[in-house]
């Protein structure tokens, strides 16, 4: 697979710390949800840094989006978030990934679990579900540190709207006013939201590392089938949101 | 929550596609360390290593490495019994 230059042809900010890149890119042959993309980055002295992102929206020919989360001191991301503006190009490879994938034609429910900025492959496989009108059952645990930490606000109402989406947060710091609770995910909150381990359930867990591993235990500890169980590790989050 | 300072093998399939006709992430592995099979997706990866080092989730063994330079690519495996992937 080899690297291409996109155009930047739009740019939404989605938290203090999230900025969602909308690119053109010339002969995009399409991607799957839950794919991703390298992006590079080539400083005056020839110095190179590349970094995954996942893909935040379902193909509909045209454009594609990511979602890019700054993290302190990051190599890149601060560049994509805070520099990066309209008309600029930008090194992307892929589409890439083919096992944390969801496709309309996959059967059995789907359950969906992301922490920060691990809502965005999940959010490509929603807006998939969407695109598609699939009736497949599916539903989103979303941990986010507070209110103003919650990345596609608007998306997921609309999407929640839906009779076979069911969309939850979960607020680990501070909660909004009428949120009974304020914590990690765990065993609790699994067996309230979640589904059952008997209903076959194809999981999809995203986002750092700890979080993830966390996650992926308290399901195998609840009794889900480490098979159906797919995960993809991000790198650090960014702190205060 | 503790700092875990790897990725996993998702993160690896961009600098993997120019080695691999098929997407690796899928690819069941076995570890030549242990002896245990799992998805490749599922190894650690460390990144900047320097270049890339996938690690068996199990025994920590390296069961990958992958160094780019300006003009090769380096790909060792032998920490590999094998990659299984199901024919097309």
């Amino acid at each position: 697979m080899k690297w291409q230059v996109g155009t930047v042809t739009d740019v939404r900010q989605e938290t203090a710390s999230a900025r969602t890149i909308v690119l053109e890119v010339p002969n995009w042959p399409g991607h799957a949800a839950g794919q991703h993309v390298d992006v590079r980055l080539t400083a005056p002295d020839g110095y190179r840094a590349s970094r995954s992102y996942s893909i935040a929206s379902a193909w509909t020919g045209g454009t594609i989006e990511l979602t890019v989360g700054e993290v302190p001191e990051g190599e890149v991301s601060p560049y994509l978030v805070e520099v990066l503006t309209v008309g600029d190009p930008l090194e992307i490879r892929g589409p890439v990934g083919g096992w944390f994938v969801w496709r309309p034609e996959f059967e059995g429910p789907v359950q969906l679990i992301g922490g920060g900025s691990g809502i965005v492959p999940l959010r490509a496989m929603l807006r998939s579900h969407a695109v598609a009108t699939s009736t497949t059952p599916f539903r989103l645990l979303y941990s986010v540190r507070r209110p103003t930490s919650v990345i596609y606000v608007e998306d997921l109402k609309e999407l929640a709207a839906s009779d076979e989406v069911d969309v939850r947060l979960v607020y680990t710091r501070e909660a909004p006013a009428g949120e009974p609770r304020v914590g990690r995910i765990d065993a609790e909150v699994l067996e309230q939201h979640a589904f059952r381990p008997e209903a076959g359930a194809t999981t999809y867990v995203c986002g750092p590392t700890p979080f993830v591993e966390t996650v992926a235990n308290l399901l195998v500890g609840a009794g889900h089938d480490p098979a159906r169980i797919r995960t993809e590790r991000f790198g650090p989050t960014g702190d205060p949101q | 929550m503790t700092e875990a300072n790897y990725l996993d093998g998702n993160a690896a399939a961009g600098a993997l596609s120019n080695m691999f006709a098929m997407d690796v992430t899928s690819a069941i592995t076995r570890c030549e360390g242990c002896g245990r099979t799992a998805v490749f997706a599922e190894s650690r990866l460390y990144v900047d290593a320097p270049g890339m080092v996938a690690r068996c989730p199990g025994c920590d063994s390296v069961l990958l490495r992958v160094v780019t330079t300006p003009t090769d690519t380096y790909l060792d495996l032998r920490g590999m019994t094998y990659l299984r992937v199901q024919n097309s």
